[in-house]
């Protein structure tokens, strides 16, 4: 192109290692892989068990049934009401807000860098030959799909308000007074990690200022972006931190509707 | 007889730095059809490492300078031996070309109400530096190869084909020009990929190849800048320009040792970096210079307070003239007041707020962190002085940037007179465009006033053939890495920063060993890509230039700018009305002194008579005035 | 204080060519590039090497260390271990001119279809005002030295050549939305950096932004910004519909013809 000779009968260096890369580069989409692994039989096991997500005593609801719609949730865990019948716990309870959630964390732009790394392998690590023929990234359905990231934002929004309206519940004591236990605290750190991982989102700092050419024209904008910048920069951190704090959340109140353990009170 | 691939055009422009792109550009927004040249790839000539600004007096960030204060200032530095003509058309332009820029894209940093934001430097008046951070060099090169690529553009839907009106030839180095009689033919050179040789037929051809840094051991420059474009211009029958005067720039790195020369950009010192010996005194205030007493401050306060309020304090004296700071370090080195590695310190640690360092200085943060593991927000650098620039260069006509050859133009580092004995920082990236864009208008007003095209007669190529392919003929021959190690230890040693007559003479002497041994070095290997060969080929343009610069020190008994005579310590007014000419004779460097233009009595009276004093015999001074005719 | 380092350097060219061994001295403070001009200064006259500044502000000395992509004279010999062998080849994404010297037109061709800066023509130079805040976005994408090694570690092209056509390569999908975060700037570069500058096929895998040596956030603050911003021009409902009935129109800048 710049150059006078003619280039095109140039081929690469040929090496055939896949990588020359000394470091342990396979490591880090190796734990990425199993951590997700756990998490995913362990919430899916959950979700179909129908059972213990509620602990009626103390308001205590799991993020993974809320909205509790079925006709056989556990009086007093439908916040929304019940939409249908009583169904089999095949059909889970939270039948509106699990796939929003779902789709919400499988479209994420950090999640799909985790899972094209550690699952796809496309590439596995930087600089290492990826094992596929073909590639055509996300040009096609079904990855075309992401692009719909923003549509999951605008839903799970709506879902962290309902998990805000559960924790607001959880501070009611037997009697419906004021009360407090381990439980909320777990639920009130979980809440608001989620707040957070939410409003770090990319569609989010699109929407709230990154579209714009001019930032200096809307200085509110501006100053929401800064903030929700700050944020996205730790979303990767987020996006961890919340799946585990969601799996803690769900394993305390399993425990504690199961009776396996009594919730701490602190106060009622 | 070799293949050699031949090329037409009108305009061919030899350097794709600064001054080669804009001068490129020009001629072909003037309808020339151009080809540009460069050593290295698109878009990485040396100008990518330039740090701190370009100079244009727009008075974004004070409204009271103008284009005559910066002409001025220009002068001052280089202490009145600059082409006047040439330190008038700069100062008058350099707002207009910085703005064009912009207008191509540049993004500058801005200032409160929207404008291009300006910084301040040394021997500059007042804040005056268009800059993005640290990396100013790198914006401007890359705006102008996007403008390369944005014409293009037009002519892929004009002409159907990009490279129809503008094309650049990368990694290409040209070795010879080809004159057809006393005209510019054409130029002769080899393409680095493939060795293979390549002949531009084009009666006009802008040299824009920068510097001679290579020939010194300690420098900031890259290996580009092996003085190609003053040996050919030599070559071709035209006149270099003052070769005695180098720029030492006062901070390079000094450790550790593989990154001795890296520059430290000025612009540390401009944003409130002050030099400390090993006592921990800012020793500068030693060192003022009676010429330049008025305008800078004698005790830190003032020169702290400058920086807020440059109404009521003078500058500090670490924003003197490159020359002057670079002796000073010296001296203080050399009176055992230096640091571990004979630098001296550079501390912006202590004056500015981390956060801000690292705003203003990135890429100086990061230099000194991944490659001397210093912090520089915690501790200060150790700096010394590093070949940085040199000012002298192919004589040119200031408005049309012709050399002496009839259809060759010179711009940018490759040209001469334009900043005298010394350069003040920021004047080179202005002097790129405002020079880089008169010798694209020269080179095409010279195509229209052209009747015939030359033409190149075989013998002249078969000549240059057989003298670029000879070095590959003795792959038994001489290391010319050695040759090359020895070239720079001779001048760095001989002809460094202060310069005495036995050296200089002593140098001379062993440039004249090394001219034999130059003509015996070989490159073993093959023509492709082979730098081996690549620098034994650079080996004959590097020795040209040192002896011009060590003939031309030699000859001038005075100090002054970028040259230092330990045996002649004053600045002479006689001396300042000489220009000493380099020239070609057969294989041989010859001398001369021509007298320097007088100045234009409208330039000279916008200095104060007493200032005048200081660098004019009393023959030249203007007539005093009385209070009453000065305003 | 020296020692002596053991490198296995790839030399040839056309493609062809194999590691070769060598051990040359290594001081303190050095960089690899040093070494390899100690190497082509006392051994290997012919050794070719591109470099310029040597201060990792020109981005030519790009190449595989350990097989990780990296500027030869911004990484240090002290962050490898004294009798560690450094492999040393050239990048793998361009075809090879000879030893460590690669062929980087593919990105110079590309640089050429993107359509330029585009301000309003009735700014004149010296008109235009911008505010530090609006340029912000844009400088840090500037701050780039074109050393191609984000080019050279995605995926997308390094291990599917058959995508060289479709897919401009982090650089140039950067350099797309620097102008599009232009302030002054006015043309719509969305929908061609999706069809023809291949956005779709970057999966975010942020290689790119781990290997670049100005630190630029290309992944985070380039490309997934302008995914957004293709969601909107071509995958937002609400704005298909307005096109549809007349009521949006979206002028699309098209792309810039090349050769041929
Ligand atoms: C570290 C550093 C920092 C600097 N900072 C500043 C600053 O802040 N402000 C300022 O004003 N100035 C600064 N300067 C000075 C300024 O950058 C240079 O003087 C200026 O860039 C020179 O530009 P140029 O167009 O003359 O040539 P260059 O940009 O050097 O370009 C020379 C071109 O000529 C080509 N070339 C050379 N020989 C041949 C040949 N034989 N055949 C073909 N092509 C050839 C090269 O490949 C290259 O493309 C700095 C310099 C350095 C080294
Ligand atoms: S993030 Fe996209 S562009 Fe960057 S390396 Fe990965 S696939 Fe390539
Ligand atoms: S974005 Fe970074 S890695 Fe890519 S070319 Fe620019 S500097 Fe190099
Ligand atoms: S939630 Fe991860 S990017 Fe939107
Ligand atoms: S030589 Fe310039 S980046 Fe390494």
């Amino acid at each position: 192109m710049t150059q006078a000779t003619d280039t095109s009968s140039r081929t690469r260096a040929q090496i055939a290692d896949r990588t020359l890369r000394k470091d342990p580069w396979w490591r880090a989409p190796a734990i990425t892989a199993t951590l997700l692994t756990i998490w995913v039989l362990y919430a899916t096991v959950h979700v179909f068990l129908g059972r213990w997500y509620w602990v009626p005593k103390y308001h205590y609801l799991t993020p993974f049934y809320s909205p509790c719609i079925s006709g056989s949730c556990a009086t007093g865990s439908a916040s929304l009401g019940t939409w249908f019948g009583k169904v089999p716990s095949i059909i889970p309870y939270a039948l509106v807000s699990l796939p929003f959630v779902l789709g919400f964390r499988l479209t994420c732009y950090y999640y799909r860098r985790a899972y094209y790394r550690a699952f796809w392998r496309a590439p596995a690590a930087c600089a290492v030959r990826e094992p596929h023929k073909t590639y055509t990234g996300e040009t096609r359905f079904p990855l075309i799909m992401q692009n719909l990231h923003r549509y999951f934002f605008f839903a799970v929004i709506l879902i962290s308000v309902l998990n805000t309206y559960d924790l607001t519940q959880a501070f009611r004591g037997p009697n419906g007074d004021f009360g407090l236990g381990l439980g909320t605290l777990i639920m009130l750190i979980n809440v608001m990690l989620l707040w957070a991982y939410t409003l770090s989102c990319h569609s989010c700092r699109h929407i709230t200022g990154g579209r714009l050419r001019h930032f200096s024209a809307h200085p509110v904008r501006y100053w929401i972006w800064t903030q929700v910048s700050k944020l996205n920069g730790r979303h990767m951190q987020l996006a961890w931190i919340t799946l585990g704090t969601l799996m803690l959340t769900d394993l305390y109140i399993m425990l504690v509707a199961s009776g396996a353990i009594s919730d701490l009170r602190f106060y009622n | 007889m070799t293949d050699i691939e031949r090329h037409s055009y009108d305009v061919v422009v030899i350097g794709a730095g600064g001054s080669g792109l804009r001068a490129a550009i020009e001629a072909r927004l003037r309808g020339k059809k151009t080809a540009i040249i460069s050593k290295s790839l698109f878009g990485k000539a040396h100008t990518v490492m330039a740090e701190g600004g370009a100079a244009a007096a727009m008075g974004n960030a004070n409204s009271r300078d103008n284009s005559q204060v910066h002409f001025r200032d220009t002068m001052r530095g280089g202490k009145f031996l600059n082409n006047w003509r040439m330190a008038e058309l700069h100062a008058n332009e350099a707002p207009d070309r910085v703005w064009e820029l912009e207008a191509w894209g540049a993004v500058f940093d801005r200032t409160k109400d929207g404008k291009i934001s300006q910084r301040n430097f040394g021997g500059h008046e007042y804040p005056r530096l268009a800059h993005v951070g640290d990396r100013t060099g790198l914006e401007m090169i890359r705006t102008l190869q996007q403008k390369v690529v944005a014409l293009q553009q037009e002519d892929a839907v004009s002409h159907g084909d990009p490279e129809a009106m503008i094309k650049v030839f990368a990694e290409t180095t040209i070795t010879r020009l080809v004159k057809d009689g006393d005209r510019i033919a054409g130029a002769f050179g080899y393409v680095r990929d493939s060795g293979s040789f390549i002949l531009f037929e084009a009666p006009a051809v802008v040299l824009a190849t920068g510097g001679i840094g290579k020939t010194y051991k300690v420098t900031s420059n890259s290996w580009e800048y092996t003085g190609d474009g003053h040996a050919l211009a030599l070559l071709a029958g035209a006149k270099l320009l003052n070769m005695e005067f180098v720029q030492l720039h006062p901070t390079g790195m000094v450790w550790p040792p593989s990154v001795k020369g890296l520059l430290v950009t000025e612009s540390v010192r401009g944003d409130g970096g002050v030099l400390r010996n090993s006592e921990g005194k800012r020793f500068m205030f030693n060192y003022v210079p009676d010429v330049f007493r008025a305008q800078y401050a004698e005790t830190e306060e003032e020169a702290d307070g400058w920086y807020a309020d440059p109404e009521n304090n003078r500058r500090p004296p670490e924003l003197l003239p490159r020359d002057e700071v670079a002796r000073s370090i010296n001296s203080e080195v050399k009176a055992g007041r230096g640091s571990e590695h004979d630098g001296v310190f550079l501390d912006i640690a202590s004056r500015l707020p981390a956060e801000e360092i690292l705003r203003r200085l990135p890429s100086m943060c990061v230099q000194f962190k991944e490659l001397a593991d210093v912090d520089i927000t915690k501790e200060p650098m150790e700096v010394g002085p590093t070949c940085h620039y040199v000012m002298g260069g192919v004589e040119v006509d200031p408005d049309t940037a012709a050399a002496a050859v009839p259809g060759l133009f010179a711009a940018g580092e490759v040209s001469g007179g334009m900043h005298g004995s010394n350069r003040l920082g920021g004047n080179s990236l202005s002097d790129l465009l405002v020079f880089g864009r008169r010798a694209g208008i020269g080179a095409a007003d010279y195509l229209d006033g052209l009747t015939a095209r030359p033409a190149i007669a075989q013998a002249d190529l078969e000549a240059a053939a057989a003298e670029a392919s000879a070095p590959l003929e003795r792959p038994g021959g001489e290391n010319p890495y050695t040759v090359h190690a020895e070239l720079q230890d001779i001048m760095t040693n001989l002809v460094g920063l202060i310069r005495v007559e036995t050296e200089m003479k002593q140098a001379l002497a062993e440039l004249e060993k090394l001219r034999e041994r130059v003509l015996t070095v070989g490159a073993a290997g093959g023509r492709g890509y082979n730098p081996g060969w690549h620098l034994a080929l650079d080996l004959r343009n590097m020795l040209i230039v040192a002896e011009c610069v060590a003939l031309a020190a030699l000859e001038r008994q005075e100090s002054r700018g970028g040259h230092a005579r330990d045996d002649f310590p004053q600045m002479s007014p006689e001396w300042r009305k000489v220009n000493l000419i380099c020239t070609l004779d057969g294989d041989r460097v010859h001398l001369s002194r021509q007298p320097m233009k007088p100045m234009r009595p409208d330039l000279l009276a916008r200095f104060d008579r007493d200032e005048l004093k200081k660098y004019l015999t009393p023959d030249e001074l203007p007539a005093p005035v009385t209070p009453e005719e000065k305003h | 204080m020296g020692y002596q380092a053991q490198l296995r350097i790839w030399r040839g060219d056309a493609g062809r060519g194999d590691l070769a061994d060598y051990k040359v001295e290594v001081n303190e403070g050095e960089v690899v590039l040093d070494v390899l001009h100690r190497l082509q200064a006392t051994q290997a006259g012919d050794l070719a090497i591109r470099w310029n500044c040597k201060a990792g502000k020109c981005g030519s000395c790009s190449m595989e260390i350990n097989g990780r992509p990296r500027l030869a004279c911004m990484t240090r010999m002290s962050t490898f271990g004294e009798n560690e062998t450094l492999t040393i080849t050239p990048m793998r994404t361009f075809p090879v001119i000879r030893d460590l010297v690669t062929d980087v037109s593919f990105n110079y061709a590309k640089a050429r279809e993107i359509p330029s800066f585009t301000p309003d023509p009735a700014t004149k130079p010296g008109e235009f005002r911008m505010q530090q805040v609006d340029v912000n976005r844009s400088q840090e994408f500037r701050k780039c030295i074109e050393c191609f090694l984000c080019q050279n570690t995605c995926h997308v092209i390094r291990d599917h050549t058959e995508n060289e056509g479709a897919f401009a390569g982090p650089r140039f999908l950067m350099r797309i939305a620097e102008l599009e975060m232009h302030p002054a700037d006015t043309a719509d570069r969305r929908e061609i950096a999706q069809d023809d500058f291949g956005l779709g096929l970057c999966n975010i895998t942020k290689c790119c932004t781990e290997v670049c040596p100005e630190h630029i956030k290309i992944t985070d603050n380039a490309l997934i910004p302008m995914k957004e911003r293709v969601a909107g021009r071509k995958y937002d409902p609400l704005v298909w519909l307005g096109s549809k009935i007349g009521r949006r129109q979206v002028k699309d800048t098209p792309k810039v013809p090349g050769k041929k």
